[in-house]
């Protein structure tokens, strides 16, 4: 125990900073993939006749090409074309585009999943697109996303830790820096940041599990395990 | 810039070679060692006392929601650590890190792969287990016979999108210097200055094996289900 | 957009004195299953007609055709004298823009089997949605209407509550009044109380029956209730395998039925 007090104390500047990359990644990236997935989801089940398609296609490339493949696209061959991100702004885009893909899908099964009668309803009450999706739908839907979208946020926490092929120093830098030190060894070092990711994607997950709580009481639901684990293999895959 | 397809051309075959030798590899060896290592999970969290299982369950979270570059890192450490590669002195480093990665992939994934099992066993109606209580089988036939296989159609689509999921990760094992396709595909680049066309050959070949088996996946989950 | 005028069937144009609704022709298929086949009837102002009839006999299809919920495969639909879906160009049968079906739908409304209020609004909330940002209703003005509206359905009190809270009797109710917020020229009632308890079928239809008398709302009842079908209704139209195959008041239709499919049914249902 109190090697590890010792080492926190030690290498509490750089553990500082690898954490601070660890956070910008992490909430960089939620954010540019939260607004993927609204867009590309809503994309997908939109009336207009060539969304739903542009919207397929774009998903299908974000998931099929893998993660650390764009991230060397935005990282190699942007900045010669004149668009250099930087390592931090590659990796924030990089992280939002993939699993904004994933959560796109989330998103589409999610609004998808609205009992068809609430849909026709909408129509029996002449509501407009718009506003049947703001008001109706996606109130709904919401309740229904978020247990997924809890699972991709926690997936992208972890994959901040590519920041390590963009030459960033991140918290898992830092583990392999630390474990060098004869003093700190490898038990403790790894032990430590094990530790900080696990605490991190807790922090997410229960704050989205509130969300849930909340947004599921407000319907009169309960989350179906089963489904939502469903959901996310198939939004990943 | 231009995009040169003779580049490109020339990418496709060391590109393929290490697609084939690694990346295919651990991903098929490391599904196999994920699934059998989930339903161990999954029937362990249900069987073990509360203590244990608790104990179990927080192992498993732990795992899955931390990142696999600092577990294939700590595993790497590991084996420095213990003097792995001089007592295993005959294999080539490379292919012990190759070996090792499919080890930390294989647990790494383990842990949602038990998740998805569960799911699976959850969905069985309690009817089954009162059912084949009343016919007074042992437990462990109960699993075998009765909760398993019914749990497994329940669920395969899930571990074979899980699989997808792990072969999209395999350039993660970059970081411990195991030459898979994308490495590949950044020494190339790096070597003849083409980064464009080495990284969209090691894009589409990841695009042309995932996307297929990812459809045949969602088609397989519509002719299980009941 | 200027839209040359469909003949219209009974000469009446868009007037205030024609049929409320024509079906002319009308044909509808799944697939390669015909539901309906050469429907033709039309409903007066005013008029309360009951589909009575077996399941699958195209009854619901109707109602459903009417609120667009199926795009109609063959014939036209007018709803005073204006075409709902499709018009005659000609010889030629043209799909109306969305713009224009939206427009005559506006005059329909509709009350589902399965009540579908919407579960992240209150009671209160689910009448007002549609007459404020529909019809540009201000949000005074549309309380309180609803408020009215729930005071004749017996629910003023529940107002802020909340649907999951309501048994499904309420429930109904509440989607009545929401269907009646919209002051629709035409009601659709889809077996209303078929997925009620039957203790709770009596409440619903007391509802039903008030705004029969104090409305002249044309209405197209769908409904195994056949009490209730003889006490509100003017006419009642026996259907079998997408035709009607026999139509009177149901004075008539409920004590000597001509057609020997309705003394079948009727006799099983009643």
């Amino acid at each position: 125990m109190s090697d590890i007090l010792q080492a926190l104390s030690d290498y509490r500047p750089y553990l500082w900073e690898g954490l601070q990359v660890t956070l910008q990644l992490s909430l960089g990236g939620v954010a540019v993939a939260i607004v993927v997935s609204v867009v590309l989801g809503l994309a997908a089940i939109s009336p207009l006749p060539v969304l739903p398609v542009v919207s397929r296609v774009i998903v299908e490339f974000f998931r099929g090409t893998s993660l650390v493949v764009q991230l060397f696209f935005l990282y190699y061959v942007l900045p010669p074309l004149g668009l250099d991100l930087g390592p931090v702004g590659a990796g924030i885009v990089g992280l939002g585009l993939n699993y904004g893909a994933y959560g796109s899908e989330v998103v589409r099964g999610s609004l998808n999943a609205v009992p068809k009668g609430q849909w026709e309803t909408t129509l029996a009450l002449s509501m407009s697109w718009p506003l049947k999706v703001r008001r109706v739908v996606w109130p709904q839907a919401w309740a229904l996303m978020l247990p997924g979208l809890n699972n991709l946020t926690v997936m992208l926490v972890k994959g901040t830790a590519v920041a390590l092929l963009l030459g960033l120093h991140d918290l898992t830098y830092w583990a392999d820096e630390m474990r060098k030190d004869p003093d700190v060894g490898l038990w403790t070092a790894y032990g430590i940041v094990f530790l900080l990711y696990y605490l991190i994607a807790l922090a997410c997950s229960s704050g989205l599990r509130l969300l849930e709580r909340r947004a599921q009481r407000r319907l009169g639901l309960r989350a179906d395990v089963a489904v939502t684990d469903r959901a996310t293999a198939e939004a990943v895959a | 810039m231009e995009f040169d397809p003779n580049a490109a051309f020339e990418a496709v075959g060391p590109l393929l070679a290490a697609f084939l030798q690694v990346t295919l590899l651990v991903t098929v060896l490391g599904s196999i060692i994920a699934a059998a290592l989930g339903l161990v999970w999954a029937i362990g969290r249900r069987e073990l006392p509360r203590i244990p299982g608790a104990i179990l369950a927080w192992i498993l979270d732990v795992v899955r929601m931390t990142p696999l570059p600092l577990q294939l890192l700590f595993g790497m450490a590991v084996v420095t650590e213990l003097d792995g590669f001089r007592r295993f002195g005959d294999i080539e480093p490379t292919t012990l890190l190759t070996y090792l990665g499919i080890v930390v992939f294989g647990i790494h994934y383990s842990t949602y792969m038990a998740e998805s099992y569960r799911a699976g066993i959850e969905s069985i109606r309690q009817g089954q287990w009162e059912a084949a209580t009343a016919l007074s089988l042992p437990r462990r036939r109960t699993w075998r016979a009765v909760i398993i296989p019914q749990a497994l159609r329940a669920t395969l689509p899930s571990l074979g999108n899980w699989a997808i999921a792990m072969f999209k990760d395999t350039p993660f094992l970059i970081v411990i210097t195991v030459p898979e396709m994308v490495s590949e595909a950044e020494r190339i680049g790096g070597a003849s200055f083409k980064y464009t066309e080495t990284f969209a050959v090691a894009g589409l070949i990841f695009l042309a094996a995932s996307y297929p088996t990812a459809v045949l996946m969602r088609k397989l989950e519509k002719k299980l289900a009941y | 957009m200027p839209t040359e005028t469909a003949p219209d069937p009974t000469g009446a144009g868009s007037s205030e004195t024609g049929p409320r609704i024509v079906m002319e022709n009308v044909r509808k298929q799944f697939g390669k299953n015909v539901v309906l086949d050469d429907l033709n009837f039309s409903v007066d102002r005013g008029e309360r007609v009951t589909l009575i009839g077996p399941s699958g006999s195209g009854k619901t299809t109707i109602l459903r055709l009417l609120m667009t919920l199926e795009e109609l495969t063959g014939g036209y639909i007018y709803v005073d004298g204006e075409p709902l879906t499709h018009a005659k160009r000609g010889e030629r049968r043209v799909k109306l823009r969305s713009g224009e079906v939206s427009r005559i739908r506006r005059r329909i409304g509709m009350v589902f089997q399965q009540f579908n209020l919407f579960p992240n609004m209150s009671v209160l909330e689910n009448i007002t949605e549609a007459p404020i940002h529909v019809l540009g209703r201000s949000k005074d003005q549309a309380r309180a209407d609803a408020l009215d509206l729930l005071d004749q359905v017996g629910l003023k009190d529940r107002a802020q509550a909340h649907p999951t809270q309501l048994s499904g009797g309420q429930q109904q109710r509440v989607a009545i009044a929401r269907a009646l917020a919209m002051e629709p020229e035409i009601l659709l009632l889809d077996e209303v109380t078929s997925a009620l308890d039957p203790e709770l079928v009596g409440d619903v239809l007391q509802v039903l029956r008030d705004v029969a008398r104090n409305t002249d709302i044309t209405m197209l009842i769908v409904t195994h209730e056949m009490q209730f079908a003889q006490d509100v209704s003017h006419r009642v139209l026996m259907f079998d395998q997408g035709h009607i195959i026999e139509e009177a008041s149901p004075q008539v239709m409920f004590t000597a039925p001509q057609h020997e499919r309705t003394q079948q049914f009727l006799q099983a249902v009643l």
